[in-house]
């Protein structure tokens, strides 16, 4: 809740709606108690009294009644009004829209069907006709209000629906023996309540805006009883000789509509999760560097990343994705970068491009240097010239990479034309040759179809074909078979096997799993925690782990043809990267363990093979 | 041995194109009569790929979706949708991704607290005390339960996951997925307490994945399913080891091995499910298909003792 008005308060035009609707709301309810003439007592002596004249601050209408009295009286009935009418067509509303998103096929589409009908005429029409039924009266005119504001809610709230009945907590309740009723209340409400909240915040000063228009037209509260609306008809005839008599009401209205929205918008800024994890800053086009110093090339690599640190920063938090890592790779080398969730190496794949989404993301440390030019820190004009041209990448689902919109041929040559001047028909044909590289059958047919008509695999080979598209000197792919089927994995890891043997390119593959890095990879970096654990030619790595993580890990991979058995699985999770333990990160998970490993800082030890471990299981050699 | 589960030409197809009146344009098969049996305290792995009828088969063994055609079996009696408390009871799912089977806005308590107030109607002391023993079971500790589930890493929601599962304490658990959302140290973690439950609990497990690994790893038998078709089935030690199905052994070749050779040269992919070809759906792909793989359906059959396959041509042990 502290967070809540936290959030809320920060939005400043927020706060003043707030204020400025609580001192109204303050008013209105002390109404009956404070020293007010009788709104409704006539006085034809002292008509069109203006503002300020003695026993009556705001004067007096047409029929000499106090206006300060009748202004009061007449907001506390518009605003009960508007309350009223956004809660009943926000509750029925709201019912018909999770009823129809709930229950889906024929019943969604008649009530949703009905719903549009409603919303075909013009509201003010609608509540017309409703009013003209039911004759005039504030009770209906507060009927046809909630009855024209009744689709709004039951469109809104069926969206939201729809899209939570068909996650798999609905199916979880459903097995635990809960009916449809319990269903829709226990695990569908909760999770649209919010929704329904910011959409009434934001709807309500509609609602006192349209019931004061039909009070206007004399069609909601009857005289004498005042409210906003109809003080404003009655008004009209002296709007030349008094305006007084139309501007009170009028600057009331304003007022009570503006605060409400200025509000309201606050409400559902502060309400929306994605406010609260700064989801909803538009990240920079390159990532963010704050580093002290440039250290020296390690190596001599095409691509050499030396010591590089990546934090981000939330709130007061920072945690520590990538500390330190040095990585080398050589013209047409496969490089295979493995480790579990949240051990850094995407984050460390990203910042060789300032690719790392800023903010939160900082690069606070290292180089990444691309034949000997820094680009950490280098303009976005040359970061932008190098992305997709010297260094492309391939990621994970090739579904959320690719534009659903646009026809991959358009795509793949926007890849080409994007980095070289050439005509529109070269750059097909340099689409067509590339799409027959990556062995699509059928490529002029595939240019002109769209993403979601493809297979995963065909996707994900179009993907490597954007990424071949200005023969990059390094492919960065960030497990790109993850999504893939086992047989369509084999054929894309055979694709880019042959690839990089006849393209001469370099390619760091990113990935969780051994048995790839053991059948595609040269050298493999292991990480854990945020940094290098081990490295080595693979062979070696996956023989002879020096480094217990590795060893472990590899040991909980089951492999097939190993039979039925029993799994060493490493007990604990791995550390919060925002609470990294001094000394070894593996060390309160590691049998090997002593009371050193915790203590200072373990370098990384060896040459051809290193190992980050005081107590390794095989010796690396110096 | 009893048999605990049993299918009988269990089908699922879904409507294309449909009309507002009238019959659909046309129907996807996504399980085509299929027959299984598990016997009581048997780990029966379910393998194929994307769009093979996995899913499908397993959220009508729990009652989540109609089957088309044919019966379910549980323990000798036939499946009652009706009401599903009755085979809630019996038969329970644990879900792929383990944050989205558990309600954000629940604790853990309450959402434990669901089957058993609703399956048993037990009162509050007797629920509070199944709770604990739940959370032990799945080694979680008690200060977890006022917890809202955002606040666990992945391993931990499975956990949660299937403690929800034994809540209804049933006997069979359909695992779909379970470990695929999670990284491989606590993937190992989440297989042996699966092993260690089954155990105790004298549970029947159907355990669905896609990795040939794992499921070779945690079954007795295996069932490779191809298209919405079972194509082999056999002893979880031979199906892998001696393939008799073209695709079972490009399923075994295709999965990546520290020291095999990258597979060249196997392309293809599934047939389009709206025009399925005549025939063996594999044969497109199939090294060995002939005139008979296009044209005639191959039934599932004996090929050796307890070893099936559904080919024209199976391979040598």
């Amino acid at each position: 809740m502290r967070v809540f008005f936290a959030l809320l308060f920060r939005n400043r035009l927020a706060g003043i709606g707030g204020v400025v609707l609580a001192i109204i709301v303050a008013l209105v309810l002390l109404t009956p108690v404070l020293p007010l003439q009788n709104p409704d007592v006539t006085a034809m002596g002292d008509r069109f009294l203006r503002p300020l004249s003695p026993g009556h601050l705001l004067g007096t209408d047409a029929l000499g009644r106090d206006l300060l009295s009748r202004l009061l009286w007449g907001t506390r009935l518009s605003l009960a009004v508007g309350f009223a009418a956004a809660v009943a067509a926000g509750l029925i509303g709201s019912a018909v829209g999770i009823i129809a998103g709930y229950a889906g096929g024929r019943i969604d589409n008649a009530i949703m069907r009905f719903v549009d009908m409603l919303m075909a005429f013009p509201y003010i029409l609608l509540a017309l006709a409703i009013v003209a039924a039911l004759g005039p009266g504030l009770m209906n005119a507060l009927i046809a209000v909630a009855a024209v504001n009744v689709p709004f809610f039951a469109r809104n709230i069926r969206g939201i629906t729809v899209g939570l009945a068909s996650r798999d907590f609905i199916d979880a309740a459903r097995l635990s023996g809960k009916g449809h009723v319990r269903i829709v209340l226990t695990e569908l409400l909760p999770n649209v309540l919010p929704v329904i909240v910011i959409a009434m915040s934001t709807t309500i000063g509609w609602m006192i805006l349209e019931t004061a228009g039909l009070s206007f037209l004399g069609l909601g509260s009857q005289p004498p009883q005042a409210d906003l609306g109809s003080m404003l008809g009655e008004a009209r005839a002296a709007m030349i000789s008094a305006p007084h008599t139309s501007v009170v009401p009028g600057v009331m209205i304003f007022l009570i509509v503006m605060s409400i929205n200025l509000l309201g918008d606050g409400v559902r800024d502060a309400l929306d999760p994605r406010l609260k994890s700064g989801a909803l800053t538009r990240p920079m086009a390159a990532t963010r560097v704050a580093r002290r110093n440039v250290p020296e090339a390690q190596g001599s690599g095409l691509l050499q990343i030396d010591d590089l640190e990546a934090q981000f920063h939330v709130g007061r938090r920072v945690y520590r994705a990538v500390n330190g890592v040095s990585l080398s790779i050589a013209p047409g080398e496969c490089v295979g970068l493995i480790g579990e969730s949240g051990s850094g190496k995407s984050v460390t794949a990203l910042s060789v491009m300032g690719l790392v989404a800023s903010p939160p993301g900082v690069i606070t440390g290292g180089a990444v240097r691309l034949a000997d030019e820094d680009l950490i820190g280098a303009p976005y004009a040359r970061l932008r010239a190098l992305r997709g041209n010297k260094v492309a990448y391939v990621f994970q689902d090739p579904l959320s990479t690719l534009h659903p919109l646009y026809r991959v041929g358009d795509q793949l040559t926007e890849a080409i034309t994007s980095h070289h001047r050439i005509s529109a028909h070269e750059a097909r044909e340099r689409a067509l040759k590339l799409l027959a590289d990556v062995r699509i059958p059928n490529p002029a047919a595939r240019l002109s179809a769209y993403p979601h008509e493809l297979s995963g695999g065909m996707r994900q080979r179009i993907g490597i074909a954007m990424a071949l598209a200005n023969e990059p000197e390094v492919i960065i792919a960030d497990e790109p078979t993850t999504a893939l089927d086992v047989t369509v994995q084999a054929q894309v890891l055979a694709l880019l096997d042959d690839l990089r043997r006849r393209k001469n390119v370099a390619i760091v593959f990113i990935t969780h799993d051994f048995g790839i890095v053991g059948q595609l990879c040269d050298r493999v970096a292991v990480m854990y925690a945020g940094r290098i654990v081990e490295e080595g030619p693979t062979e070696r790595v996956l023989s002879d782990p020096a480094h217990p993580y590795t060893r472990r890990l590899i040991a909980c991979v089951p492999e097939l043809g190993g039979g039925r058995r029993q799994l060493p699985a490493i007990p604990g999770l791995p550390p919060a990267v925002d609470q990294l333990p001094e000394g070894c990160a593996f060390a309160p998970r590691c049998d090997r363990a002593t009371p050193d490993c915790a203590q200072g800082e373990i370098g990384l030890r060896g040459s051809l093979r290193k190992v980050r471990c005081i107590h390794p299981e095989a010796e690396v050699g110096a | 041995m009893s048999v605990m589960l049993q299918t009988r030409d269990l089908s699922k197809s879904f409507p294309v194109g449909r009309r507002l009146l009238g019959a659909p344009r046309g129907f996807v098969h996504a399980l085509r009569p299929t027959s299984i049996t598990v016997e009581q305290g048997e780990t029966l792995g379910i393998v194929g790929e994307s769009g093979c009828g996995k899913s499908t088969l397993a959220r009508m063994l729990v009652g989540l979706m109609p089957p088309s055609g044919g019966s379910i079996e549980i323990d000798g009696t036939a499946l009652d949708r009706a009401d599903p408390a009755v085979f809630g009871r019996m038969i329970q799912y644990v879900f792929q991704d383990p944050s989205g089977c558990l309600n954000p806005r629940q604790t853990i308590r309450q959402i434990l607290d669901a089957p058993l107030r609703l399956l048993y109607r037990m009162d509050a002391p007797a629920r509070a005390a199944r709770i604990a023993e739940l959370l032990d079971a799945v080694n979680l500790r008690a200060e977890f339960l006022d917890r809202y589930p955002h606040e666990f890493s992945g391993g931990q929601a499975q956990r949660i996951g299937i403690a929800r599962a034994l809540a209804a304490a049933p006997r069979i658990l359909v695992l779909d997925e379970p470990v695929s959302a999670l990284d491989v140290s606590v993937q190992a973690q989440v297989l042996n307490l699966l092993a260690d439950l089954k155990a105790q609990l004298d549970l029947t497990y159907l355990f669905i994945s896609h990795d040939l690994a794992v499921v070779e790893a945690v079954s007795d038998r295996i069932v490779v399913l191809y298209f919405g078709t079972v194509v082999e089935s056999g002893p979880a030690e031979r199906v892998f080891a001696s393939p008799r199905h073209p695709y079972t052994k490009l399923l075994a070749d295709s999965a990546p091995a520290v020291g095999r050779p990258l597979l060249k040269g196997a392309e293809g992919e599934l047939p389009d499910p709206l025009n399925p070809p005549p025939g063996c759906a594999f044969a497109s792909r199939c090294p060995a298909a002939t005139e008979i793989c296009r044209r005639d359906t191959p039934p599932l059959r004996i090929i050796d003792g307890d070893q099936f396959a559904a080919c024209h041509h199976p391979l040598a042990p």
